[in-house]
């Protein structure tokens, strides 16, 4: 009967996180744990030059001198970090992949998944989407990389930051760790000791992507961590535009996901970075889900590089994240969009760094926070302006929804101007979800969860807008996913 | 027929209506008139089903269908509309959206089919042009910085849209021009029809110019005290409410 009662709750959970599922792939694993000879293991599996052991092993003797940071404001049980697998695959036959060698198990986890692996598919539910360069992570390691040799013919490099570590050793080494150094911070040095996969993107001067670039993570092992790490380099004059997707599935245990992203814009370059984060959130009583410990930032090291960060976060059990811009480079600009959607039991800290160091550098930052259930969501966020920086702009808005009587909101803004010249503005607001807009759209028929998406669509809109188009319609149905249950 | 008999409610613990007994048959427009504070606006909620507005004794039905029973969502999907005194803003949702997410919610409902994008447009175009009012105003959010005027055309926009079959008008002269009130009512009187039921909740005798009531019904004090033709109007306007005040014998 047990059983029975388990089978049903999980169906029940299942429809409110369609991805939880989990899939039976017959998968290899590292020793459970910690030391040189994972982060040796890991290296050698990936066929890594010398180097590149050398930059690990470094990293690891760094993390093994660092504390784990505790001024975020969450709460979460302590990582047993020798209690993890740190290398988890599925078994396959090593070398380039072609689709067709690809486990047709993995082809319909991803089918499931609604992620196109073949090239004449586009993403789910959207018609007429243009096409998508796909880069699947499964676990450890990435499993296939489409359209590969299309965008070759541009000169455009899109694959499993492990495969150009073995094809453009040079081209990664000049760039790895350039933005977030090894000892970053602690994830960021745990991540560098033991990434084992995620995307490497270079576009060449000049040239515009022809594609949508797109990274697909999915957690599958149990007791295992993700680690990834993605490195895009936009030269001269290009532009790329990137998706990142993640899920995993639904487990009573905590899992860690630590990834380091490294952007670097030169002269003239333009990078738009987009997430859609729906990591498993652990369940209505606050049990599992992921911990999301992600170090990400963009060097704008060219003049007028530009780089902008949009993020939907309705996932994870704890998220701690701060997608943010160096701006290094005159008139460079960064900006970040961002949508926080907290239930349950979820805790978001999350916001952003924009550092200007050129002059006229510019940036903008829109952040909304919607809280529901008993859920804890804190922008944190700093905009600092160099002595030596004039000409500065930032403008920044917080805002933050809550719904119902048992969540929290918080906005810590620091703001550090070291040169007079700089223009700051800062806008926030707070609002509880109004039972006057709720009983509005209900008396036009809208059941109360309809109407509560509808209403925090219209709050997050300008976010939304930010997003490319494939992934806004796919963003706006996970916003009213996000919330159900979330009033009455 | 709206029905509704010796209905008692109460807000947040105070009772407001007590006792009130009415009926609107099909193709009717009825008048609700009364001072301040007699509970015409909490009439108009109660039948709409707003969340703290109790009932606690008598019953509202809808063509024989039991209101009380059902939520707010379902009783506008039973034709129920209320056209709200206060419209609300709806920060980052355009009103072509909201409007179009409504009739799909109400259809679904009913198990009707969803509207089509080209089939809604074209209808939708059609009423504002029948209300003067600009299409680009639609693509902004709804309500969002529109005057008084704007609100209220935008709700008899949505009554259009949605063809209910109750139509209650909760104030919906307040705040508006004589240009504004002429367009509004034009709006009202084209949804006029045999199968339809109007409710006018209104202060002033003027609406009632532009909307002709078949009977008039004055509310004193949670209950109907009176009712008669639209000549009773007249007389409220002249006279005032005080004979009607429980104090005033």
């Amino acid at each position: 009967m047990v059983a029975v009662k388990e089978t049903v709750d999980t169906v029940a959970e299942l429809e409110r996180y369609k991805y939880g599922f989990t899939s039976d792939v017959e998968q290899e694993f590292a020793p459970k744990g910690l030391n040189t000879d994972i982060v040796r293991f890991i290296s050698e599996k990936k066929g890594e030059p010398e180097w590149m052991l050398e930059w690990r092993l470094a990293a690891y003797e760094r993390w093994l001198a660092m504390e784990e940071p505790t001024w975020a404001a969450v709460k979460y049980d302590p990582v047993d970090y020798q209690d993890l697998y740190y290398y988890a695959a599925p078994k396959t036959k090593e070398g380039p992949k072609s689709l067709d060698e690809v486990d047709p198990e993995l082809l319909e986890i991803y089918a499931k998944l609604g992620i196109p692996l073949k090239e004449q598919e586009v993403l789910a539910g959207v018609q007429g989407a243009p096409k998508v360069a796909v880069d699947a992570v499964f676990d450890s390691v990435s499993v296939v990389t489409t359209f590969k040799e299309e965008l070759a013919k541009v000169g455009v490099i899109f694959m499993p930051i492990s495969e150009a570590l073995r094809e453009y050793p040079d081209l990664v080494r000049k760039y790895l760790g350039t933005v977030v150094p090894v000892s970053d911070n602690y994830f960021a040095a745990l991540n560098s000791a033991v990434f084992s996969d995620g995307s490497f993107v270079y576009i060449p001067p000049g040239v515009r992507c022809p594609m949508e670039l797109s990274t697909y993570f999915r957690i599958n092992a149990s007791q295992t961590g993700q680690f990834e790490r993605t490195l895009i380099i936009a030269d001269k004059g290009s532009y790329v535009s990137y998706l990142e997707g993640c899920t995993a599935p639904m487990r009573d245990e905590n899992q860690l996901h630590a990834a380091v992203v490294e952007i670097v814009a030169l002269d003239d370059a333009e990078v738009k970075y987009s997430t859609v984060q729906n990591w498993y959130p652990g369940d209505a009583e606050g049990k599992g889900g992921i911990y999301n410990f992600v170090t990400k930032r963009a060097d704008c090291r060219g003049d007028r590089s530009k780089v902008s960060w949009t993020q939907v976060e309705t996932g994870s059990a704890v998220t701690w994240k701060y997608p943010s811009c160096i701006l290094k480079g005159e008139e460079s600009s960064g900006e970040f969009y961002s949508i926080a959607i907290t239930n349950g039991h979820q805790q978001a800290d999350t916001g952003t760094k924009m550092i200007h160091l050129g002059k006229n550098s510019k940036s903008r930052i829109i952040a909304k926070a919607v809280s529901a259930g008993k859920s804890d969501s804190t922008y944190r966020g700093l905009v600092s302006v160099h002595p030596k920086a004039t000409g500065v702009r930032n403008f920044t808005q917080c805002d933050s929804l809550l719904i119902g009587k048992e969540c929290g909101s918080h906005t810590i803004p620091y703001i550090e101007a070291k040169n007079g010249s700089a223009q700051m503005e800062h806008e926030a607001t707070t609002t509880r979800l109004s039972e006057d807009q709720l009983f509005y759209a209900q008396q036009r028929g809208l059941s109360e969860e309809e109407a509560v998406a509808l209403l925090v669509n219209g709050f997050v809109r300008d976010v939304l807008q930010e997003l490319p188009m494939e992934f806004a319609v796919e963003a706006q149905k996970l916003v009213a996913i996000s919330l159900e249950g979330s009033v009455g | 027929m709206l029905k509704i008999d010796n209905l008692h409610a109460s807000v947040e613990d105070n009772a407001i209506l007590k006792g009130l007994s009415l009926q609107v048959p099909a193709g009717e427009v009825h008048a609700i008139m009364g001072p301040n504070g007699a509970g015409k606006s909490t009439l108009g909620n109660t039948i709409a089903g707003r969340p703290d507005y109790e009932v606690l004794q008598g019953s509202v039905t809808w063509n024989g269908l039991d209101l009380v029973e059902l939520d707010p969502a379902a009783r506008a999907a039973a034709g129920v509309f209320l056209s709200f005194q206060y419209p609300v803003e709806i920060p980052g949702v355009p009103g072509l959206t909201f409007v179009r997410t409504a009739m799909n919610a109400q259809r679904r409902q009913r198990g009707e089919d969803e509207i089509s994008a080209p089939a809604f447009l074209k209808q939708v175009k059609e009423a504002a042009k029948n209300l003067k009012m600009d299409f680009d105003m639609l693509k902004r959010p709804l309500n969002v910085g529109f005057s008084g005027g704007e609100k209220k055309r935008m709700e008899i926009l949505q009554m259009a849209m949605l063809e209910p079959s109750l139509l209650i008008l909760d104030e919906t002269d307040s705040g508006l021009d004589i240009d504004a009130l002429r367009i509004v009512s034009e709006g009202v009187n084209a949804l006029r029809r045999a199968d339809r039921s109007m409710l006018v909740i209104t202060h002033y005798q003027r609406l009632l110019d532009y909307i002709k009531p078949d009977k008039v019904h004055v509310l004193v004090a949670g209950r109907i005290v009176a009712s008669g033709g639209p000549e009773l109007a007249h007389e409220l306007e002249a006279e005032g409410y005080d004979k009607y005040l429980p104090n005033a014998a």
